[in-house]
């Protein structure tokens, strides 16, 4: 046991300073990706590609980053998919309720927007309160809202797609397609999101707060923080973060159905996770976040780039990379 | 509403019971069991089926309807049980969640002697069935393979996206494959988009970063086309290519009706084929006609000419 542990310290000690995996691990992965995709088709970094990339990882992106501070503080929300197809087809109804009397313009977009946000605190509230008043266990508060988002989208559809008064589209659609200085608004606002995450993580009592009661929440109630308070605040920020993701979608295909946003939850919890934040709390890491929402959507547009493997596969391709590159950043922790 | 109904037939049966047995016979039940409206071709198969039923009693007042919709295979053997049990159903018109699950209960239904038409997705065993009303999978395929022919005679570059990964998607794939075959056609790129608009997007994002030059789209799906039209947009190829989708979206068969040059046709895959089945089992009950055996509902192309018969703007698909 004893040579074990020292051949293992002398093989660690040159290396510590250089490579630290359990923090280099998800960039390590993205390179990796990105060196693939470079290799295998030639238009893998060209401006379209990337542009298409960055802005489809928005919608998950800026989930992702409210449910970074969610996790963190232990706890989890199973219902941002449904809850942002939900929030869709709210603005779409009140945007189109409003278009007789305002006509189609900007100050029927910006009333949309206002109430998707509003939606979304409101459904984020809701979660917030059964599980911090109510002390239901966030998985069960989530997995019920999920089921009931879902159902309310399909029957304010009924079954079918609500789609945006086609003249407010034409006001709107650039909000998605078009940008500053060549860069796209969803890629902007994910940006703008992910830093004031990373400062709101790092540097702010908020971030700290979240992070103690993730690791232990009896400590962190003795030593004063507003437990109830910060968990609630995760929820209602997450759900806020769920209305601006919507407001970025909804100008994409100016509509809303059954089919939107499916799984979202999922891909927004594996982002999390893929960029080293701890599924059980008390440490979370809003850059990391970012860099796995990118890793997933890189993976399914190589793919797509290539004729590689059957599409059939897709889906145990990308399985097997979340899982490498977890692995990658956890070895160190195994040591 | 279906309290109210069965109110209403238990004082029908009181009133008439001992005065007017024979006309209380006369009165028929049809049970109707399909799927929820859980994406657009099923809105619009729920939109049709409730239509048929409310033009049905209308038309022949001694026709009564149940109308169940059920979220999964479980409970639509449930619907299917309480039929038998508390409607006493006569004829049962079932569209299948799935084929397995469902073919045991129907089989008891048909056993217990009542009409039974299976709609579109068959049961797993055969000769259940009195009636088979289904749409034509592999004419799906073949009707748009015909139409790229008929449109690139010289041949060229096409795209496709897929569904599902279903048999359906397969007969659908492998029928437009052989109709193309020797055409000089040449598929450069196929994906799944899942029936799904933002699968369809990104995927067809992906298609045109990687190809300098496409043709045309075979979408197979109305949904898909919604997405690759965007992409298309997007990316500034409009004039580049088209797109042909599939089952008759209103909105899309509206774009044909108006001539748009980038979806110049649509093939159909008609989710009214519900109502099809309902109206000829009503049609076993107030008529003579025969109807029993297997109506296959063609997969038709639906041009600018025609588009007008296929338009119905009040369905939710």
């Amino acid at each position: 046991m004893a040579d074990a542990t020292t051949t293992r310290q002398e093989l660690r000690k040159p290396r510590r300073p250089a490579v630290n995996l359990h923090v280099v691990g998800p960039l390590v992965a993205l390179a990796v990706l990105i060196v693939v995709g470079v290799l295998l088709n030639p238009n893998f970094l060209s401006y379209g590609n990337v542009t298409n990339v960055l802005a489809r990882s928005a919608f998950i992106g800026i989930i992702a980053v409210g449910m970074t501070f969610v996790i963190t503080s232990g706890g989890l929300d199973l219902s941002v998919g449904s809850m942002a197809a939900f929030i869709a087809g709210l603005m779409i109804l009140v945007m189109n309720a409003l278009v007789p009397t305002l006509g189609p313009g900007w100050p029927v977009i910006l009333i949309g927007m206002a109430a998707a946000l509003v939606f979304g605190f409101l459904a984020g509230l809701g979660n917030g309160l059964l599980i911090t008043r109510a002390r239901i266990e966030a998985f069960i508060v989530t997995l019920g809202s999920m089921g009931i988002f879902r159902s309310l989208i399909t029957w304010l559809a009924d079954g079918g797609t609500l789609s945006l008064n086609f003249q407010v589209r034409d006001v709107y659609r650039p909000v998605y397609y078009d940008g500053i200085l060549g860069v796209s608004w969803p890629i902007i606002v994910f940006l703008v999101v992910a830093i004031a995450g990373e400062i709101a993580m790092r540097h702010t009592a908020f971030g700290r707060h979240c992070a103690a009661i993730g690791s232990n929440e009896q400590v962190a109630r003795y030593s004063a923080v507003h437990v109830e308070r910060v968990r609630l605040a995760t929820y209602v920020m997450l759900g806020m973060l769920v209305g601006l993701a919507t407001i970025m979608y909804v100008p994409r295909l100016g509509s809303a159905s059954s089919a939107t946003g499916v799984l979202w939850e999922l891909e927004a919890i594996a982002a999390v996770i893929i960029g080293g934040t701890v599924l059980k709390g008390g440490f979370g890491r809003v850059w990391g976040t970012v860099v796995g929402v990118l890793i997933l959507n890189l993976i399914q547009n190589i793919l797509n780039l290539t004729d590689l493997v059957s599409p059939y596969l897709n889906g145990a391709i990308q399985g097997v990379i979340i899982v490498l590159a977890v692995v990658l950043q956890r070895q160190k922790k195994a040591l | 509403m279906g309290v109210v109904k069965a109110f209403k037939a238990l004082a029908l049966a009181a009133a008439l019971a001992a005065p007017a047995a024979a006309q209380a016979q006369d009165s028929k039940v049809i049970g109707v069991s399909i799927p929820a409206a859980t994406h657009g071709w099923a809105g619009g198969m729920n939109y049709h089926a409730q239509e048929a039923v409310k033009r049905l009693e209308k038309t022949y007042p001694q026709l009564k309807f149940v109308l169940a919709t059920a979220g999964d295979p479980g409970k639509q053997v449930s619907d299917i049980e309480d039929m038998m049990a508390t409607r006493n159903i006569d004829a049962l018109v079932v569209l299948p969640f799935e084929s397995t699950p469902l073919t045991g209960p129907v089989k008891r239904v048909a056993e217990a002697g009542k009409w039974v038409t299976v709609v579109d997705r068959g049961l797993a065993e055969e000769g259940i069935e009195d009636l088979y009303v289904a749409g034509d999978n592999p004419g799906f395929g073949r009707v748009a393979g015909e139409f790229f022919r008929e449109r690139m005679p010289s041949g060229g570059k096409i795209v496709v996206l897929r569904g599902i990964p279903t048999t359906i998607d397969n007969e659908r794939v492998e029928a437009f494959r052989k109709a193309i075959e020797g055409s000089g056609i040449e598929i450069i790129g196929m994906e799944h988009g899942n029936w799904n608009r933002d699968s369809a997007f990104t995927v067809m994002q992906d298609f045109l970063s990687k190809h300098p030059k496409i043709d045309a789209v075979w979408a197979s799906d109305d949904d898909m086309a919604v997405g690759v039209l965007e992409a298309i947009n997007q990316a500034g190829r409009q004039d580049e290519m088209w797109v042909l989708g599939g089952a008759g979206m209103k909105e899309m068969i509206k774009r044909v009706m108006d001539g748009d040059k980038r979806v110049p046709a649509n093939v159909t895959y008609p989710p009214a084929m519900i109502a099809t089945a309902i109206e000829i089992t009503a049609l076993r009950f107030v008529s003579n006609a025969p109807v029993s055996g297997r109506f296959v509902i063609g997969s038709e192309l639906i041009t600018q000419e025609n588009a007008q018969n296929f338009y119905f703007p009040d369905s939710p698909f």
